[in-house]
């Protein structure tokens, strides 16, 4: 039986320049931030991130790791406008392809039941379809003719999704009221990597929680990294909630050069994630 | 009918009668406003409205009712069971609205909160709108993006596409506005108590359909303003 634990350096060496990354959670709700932190202080360049979107886009967008953002939004929910991200747009230094939500998940499905596209209404008459012009439409064969938008597959080369609890090989537990789309992530992907808070023996999972908290199952799974803290400063119920005195400072580091430097140097650049959970201690 | 009711609680009521016929759907307000709104029509006339935490759970005045996480937001948006109030950054005389960005969506001078589920609530179940500050940067010629299908937008689309679509009302701190014109223009349904119609046209960029005589927006009951300052819980 595979045993998947990995570290988050690990799952850096598995990504290349220019792939196209999926991260699951919501907005600032648990995201598997010792990865996207793993990926910034790497050499990787060029990135296209598919989020519904927090600080995990921002931080890519801040550092320079993104050349192109897919969202539907990027807010830092308590905050609701990302200011990093902002900067960025504003800046037009990242690409973006803006979405429905709704489409935003339809295309995640495509890509995990191997389909082109899928067929919605979303989109219809909205300007997502002039600011993507690549979209197309398709009218039913049947005799209502309806025409419907064609919602390509977002086909991701890794996804990385954070968990509450997880075995050694990758069965995942979410132990919080929301599972957001994280399962569509992994089978959207290639290449599917699990952090989780802690990782307990199988025969345990089913005391952490009933059994549908165990949404990633190990066929979604090729690497889990055992990260306590994992998802800091986003929520991460039941273990904790959002530090929103630590989003607010990181907030402000957007308009502060200097403050930025600061914040990048004693969170982002730590060299490892318990470096990072010792700096937030240390506050 | 009471006289001392605030500007606030009359726009509480205006946005409780969005909803007023909707029966069993779910109801979204996105905003403080028309959340209030919302409790306030399910504690009077819309009993069986179905209202979340804001999280991930079915709420019925403390009590959880059942499991409302985003895949499921998702399946009634698209099923059209619901009634969103939204806000907008923009908004045009069909109805059109923007909360994506501001200038030029390739490089925008104001990067707002990208489109979020705006085109597919418009297109699949009934919107409303909240506008806490009306005025000529809201109430636009043109919008800078479409993010939420307006009327012209809708019936471009012709009677198939378009026939989910309804925009009820627009809810401001001056006015209610509402589409009840035959090209579904912008109509002035009603000025709040103590704002003259002028006050609203000059605070909007577009000309406004305005009938010979504009009613006042109605005042809060006596039960009604006693809920609300209960708390609505």
């Amino acid at each position: 039986m595979a045993d998947k634990r990995i570290t988050e350096d690990d799952v850096v060496a598995e990504l290349r320049d220019g792939m196209t990354i999926g991260i699951g959670g919501w907005g600032s709700r648990r995201k598997p931030m010792s990865l996207v932190r793993a990926i910034a202080r790497s050499p990787l360049r060029d990135l296209t991130i598919v989020s519904y979107g927090g600080p995990d886009v921002g931080i890519l967008c801040a550092v320079g790791k993104a050349r192109k953002v897919i969202y539907g939004f990027v807010s830092l929910d308590s905050i609701p406008l990302e200011p990093h991200f902002r900067k960025a747009r504003e800046a037009g230094s990242v690409d973006a392809m803006e979405l429905d939500e709704g489409m935003f998940q339809w295309g995640l499905r495509a890509a995990a039941y191997r389909l082109p596209f899928l067929p919605t209404r979303a989109g219809l008459g909205s300007d997502v379809m002039r600011i993507n012009p690549a979209l197309r439409t398709v009218r039913s064969p049947y005799a209502d003719g309806e025409e419907l938008v064609a919602m390509p597959a977002l086909e991701l080369d890794a996804a990385l999704v954070h968990m509450n609890r997880a075995d050694a090989r990758g069965n995942g537990q979410y132990l919080g009221p929301d599972p957001y789309f994280d399962d569509l992530f992994c089978m959207a992907a290639k290449r599917r990597f699990l952090s989780c808070e802690r990782i307990v023996p199988t025969e345990k999972l089913r005391e952490e929680g009933p059994i549908q908290s165990l949404l990633i199952d190990r066929m979604m799974v090729d690497g889990v990294v055992e990260a306590p803290m994992g998802a800091h400063f986003t929520e991460c119920p039941t273990d904790y909630g959002r530090d929103e005195a630590f989003q607010k400072e990181y907030a402000a580091t957007a308009k502060d050069p200097a403050a930025w430097a600061k914040f990048k140097e004693r969170y982002l650049d730590a060299p490892s994630h318990a470096a990072y959970v010792e700096a937030v201690k240390s506050r | 009918m009471s006289t001392d009711a605030t500007r606030d609680e009359i726009c509480v009521v205006a946005c409780a009668e969005a909803f007023r016929g909707d029966g069993e759907i779910m109801a979204s307000p996105m905003l403080p406003v028309p959340a209030l709104g919302a409790r306030l029509a399910k504690k009077t006339f819309a009993p069986d409205l179905v209202l979340t935490d804001g999280v991930a759970a079915m709420q019925e005045w403390g009590v959880v009712e059942g499991w409302m996480p985003y895949r499921k937001v998702f399946d009634v948006v698209w099923w059209g069971r619901r009634h969103v109030f939204m806000g907008a950054s923009q908004l045009d005389r069909f109805g059109n609205q923007n909360l994506s960005c501001i200038g030029d969506w390739r490089k925008p001078s104001s990067q707002l909160l990208g489109v979020r589920g705006a085109p597919g609530n418009t297109i699949c179940h009934t919107t409303s709108y909240w506008v806490p500050k009306h005025g000529k940067d809201v109430f636009v010629e043109s919008v800078d993006l479409v993010s939420g299908v307006g009327y012209d937008r809708a019936a471009a689309l012709g009677p198939l596409a378009g026939r989910f679509h309804e925009i009820r009302v627009v809810v401001t701190n001056l006015a209610v506005l509402d589409f009840d014109t035959p090209d579904h223009r912008m109509r002035l349904r009603s000025v709040h108590p103590g704002v003259p119609v002028d006050e609203v046209l000059a605070a909007t960029s577009f000309e406004l359909v305005v009938p010979p005589s504009v009613p006042e927006t109605r005042r809060p009951s006596t039960a009604e303003l006693e809920l609300i300052r209960a708390g609505l819980k």
